[in-house]
């Protein structure tokens, strides 16, 4: 018996009970597509938490101030002020890890063109900031040095914010205000995209620290506190350590003791993406429990199926006995017809797989991401399900005597 | 000798439906077998035909004893060296006339279209040259037997047994069948036959008689 008669004649005695063919690889298509659907989830969210580590740069620390112990009230990150730029300089300084240190306060605040405004985020920075961020200029000049000392009017703005405020004329040379003040703007910012958390990092205004720090005087306790500090550390240096060195300075400069928690807090990209990572593992988990479960009730509709078929096929077996069918060969057509059955199911449930994948990465906007393995694996998977479950009832079936076999009506 | 048979014995938990049969039968013989229902006739045909094994006592087929031989080498016994006639036909039904004379061919394995050639071949021999590509349904019973008979010819076996084949039929389709069987008897083929009609029996060279069991001389 050649393998292509074993594969046609399993194809046909499917054929023949075409529903109940497909709804016993139900189980078999749901198991499959759900493992498709899991490894591009898997690989489309860590694609994307490296691109969003990418755009802000892998080797990037971020210092918050606050965490503040107030007699026995532990105040959240950022509850006070207690990092200043001079922190950033001493940092930049005394740490030779670190290549840029880079102070900024961030405000969210309303801005005006025009006829038109904008809530935006105003970031107050030094030009040390888009080194860290590694967010070149499209169009425009950087701060000079006079107007970084000056506290100059001016002002640079990312590619989603001139959308909004600038439609149709050239931003640069045009003038916003914040609030009252207003400010020239001199740059337009390259596209960076979305943060790792969905924010625009395109809506933006970057103005001068000092400038922001002068408008600011009001509302701020010490006139040169800063809301953050990005620590850029120099390619071959370890994150880790420069967190530590960087954890022990601000600690001597804030003079804390050693029974004081830390008044700031130091955290690499890394920790924070983590989280993020955390719940992409959970929807994988769920896709995969999923997949285990429906895979094995569809293995088990299988057999149940099998069962049916060599009970309902009896006579046949026993006509194949007596015209000279061996053990192996009724062994095969059975074990055969259930892989076939798991496979044709498998092949189907690839296609869904790849649907469902490709939904899931429109909705959460990351590349869809199959890899050939993948399709693969869950084959294969489904082929060794087939062999699983069929087993027991093509053996059932070669063990028949014949003389039975042919008197079954 | 092509059948030798010593001291058969059947042997079931509460019944013995074959003892101390003992029967030769020469290459190129036509031999028919009678008896009532019950008898044991057909119990000694499958033993015959190693579809079942006896209980004790030897049988020789063609010189070798089948007593010695397990479930695989029997089957390849079946397949070419043994054609089997059944009462009820025992064709696949959602498979032609030409596949169902295909399928000892197929286990034997034989290669596609020598396969197909000799199946066309042996539906020619009983006389379906038209009918290949015809399902066991749409045939009648007389046309189906002679299936059956290809499917038995096909491995040009030495040996063909037919249990009953006239049992389903009605006379003149059995006459034209034994008038086929003593044919391919002409043609040197050993026949052994199972039967309760005296009409059918007396066409054979021999007639064995069975009574509870055992042979009467």
């Amino acid at each position: 018996m050649t393998n292509s008669d074993v594969i046609s004649s399993a194809l046909d005695a499917l054929r023949l009970h075409k529903l109940r063919s497909a709804l016993t690889m139900l189980g078999v298509i749901i198991g499959v597509a759900a493992v498709i659907a899991m490894m591009a989830v898997g690989a489309g969210a860590r694609e994307r938490v490296l691109a969003q580590i990418r755009s802000l740069g892998s080797n990037l620390l971020v210092i918050s101030p606050g965490n503040v112990t107030k007699a026995g009230v532990r105040l959240g990150a950022g509850a006070s002020p207690t990092l200043s730029d001079e922190d950033a300089l001493a940092i930049l300084s005394d740490i030779p890890a670190v290549e840029v240190a880079a102070p900024f306060i961030s405000g969210k605040h309303q801005v005006v063109a025009g006829s038109t405004n904008w809530a935006t985020v105003i970031n107050m920075i030094n030009p040390s900031y888009l080194e860290a961020r590694d967010w070149p200029l499209e169009q425009g000049r950087m701060f000079e040095t006079d107007e970084l000392r000056g506290g100059a009017q001016v002002a640079l703005i990312g590619q989603t914010l001139g959308a909004k405020l600038f439609s149709d004329v050239d931003p640069i040379g045009q003038v916003l205000r914040v609030g009252s003040v207003p400010f020239q703007i001199i740059g337009l910012l390259t596209k960076k995209g979305q943060s790792a958390f969905g924010q625009d990092q395109d809506d933006v205004v970057l103005i001068p620290l000092v400038t922001g720090q002068r408008l600011g005087n009001r509302n701020q306790v010490k006139s040169r506190s800063v809301g953050g500090i990005y620590v850029k550390v120099r390619d071959g240096e370890s994150l880790s350590d420069v967190q530590e060195d960087v954890t022990s300075l601000l600690r001597q400069r804030h003079r804390l003791q050693a029974f004081q928690d830390d008044d700031f807090s130091v955290r690499s990209l890394a920790d924070m993406t983590a989280a993020k990572e955390q719940s992409v593992l959970s929807l994988s988990l769920l896709l995969a429990a999923i997949a285990g479960v429906s895979l094995v009730v569809g293995g088990i509709g299988i057999m149940n199926i099998m069962l049916v078929n060599v009970t309902e096929r009896t006579r046949e077996i026993g006509i194949r006995l007596a015209i000279g069918a061996r053990q192996f060969d009724i062994m095969r057509q059975f074990l055969l017809e259930a892989v076939m059955l798991t496979v044709i199911g498998g092949t189907v449930g690839v296609l869904a797989g790849l649907g469902v994948s490709y939904v899931i990465s429109q909705l959460a906007e990351w590349p869809l991401l199959v890899e050939p393995s993948s399709v693969a694996l869950a084959l294969l998977v489904a082929g060794l399900i087939g062999v699983f479950f069929g087993w027991y009832p093509a053996r059932r079936a070669s063990k028949l005597d014949p003389i039975d076999a042919l008197r079954h009506s | 000798m092509l059948i030798e048979a010593i001291n058969i014995e059947r042997r079931y938990p509460l019944v013995t439906a074959v003892e101390n049969v003992c029967l030769s039968i020469e290459q190129g013989e036509f031999v028919a077998i009678t008896g009532k229902s019950g008898s044991g006739k057909s119990t000694f045909l499958n033993v015959i035909g190693c579809l079942d094994r006896p209980t004790a006592g030897q049988y020789l087929l063609d010189g070798e004893d089948t007593s010695k031989l397990d479930r695989n080498a029997l089957a390849h016994i079946r397949n070419c060296k043994i054609g089997f006639v059944f009462q009820q036909f025992n064709l696949l039904d959602r498979m032609t006339a030409v596949a169902n004379v295909e399928l000892p061919l197929i286990y034997a394995g034989c290669e596609r279209t020598a396969r197909l050639n000799q199946a066309k071949e042996a539906l020619k021999r009983v006389g379906l040259a038209d009918r290949l590509y015809h399902c066991p349904g749409q045939l009648s019973g007389g046309e189906q037997q002679r299936v059956a008979i290809a499917r038995a010819l096909v491995n040009s076996p030495k040996l063909l047994l037919a249990d009953e084949p006239t049992g389903a039929l009605d006379s003149r389709t059995s006459r034209e069948l034994i008038e086929l069987l003593k044919e391919l008897n002409r043609d040197g083929r050993t026949i052994l036959l199972v039967t309760h009609e005296r009409a059918v029996a007396r066409h054979a060279s021999r007639i064995v008689r069975f009574k509870d069991g055992r042979i009467l001389s």
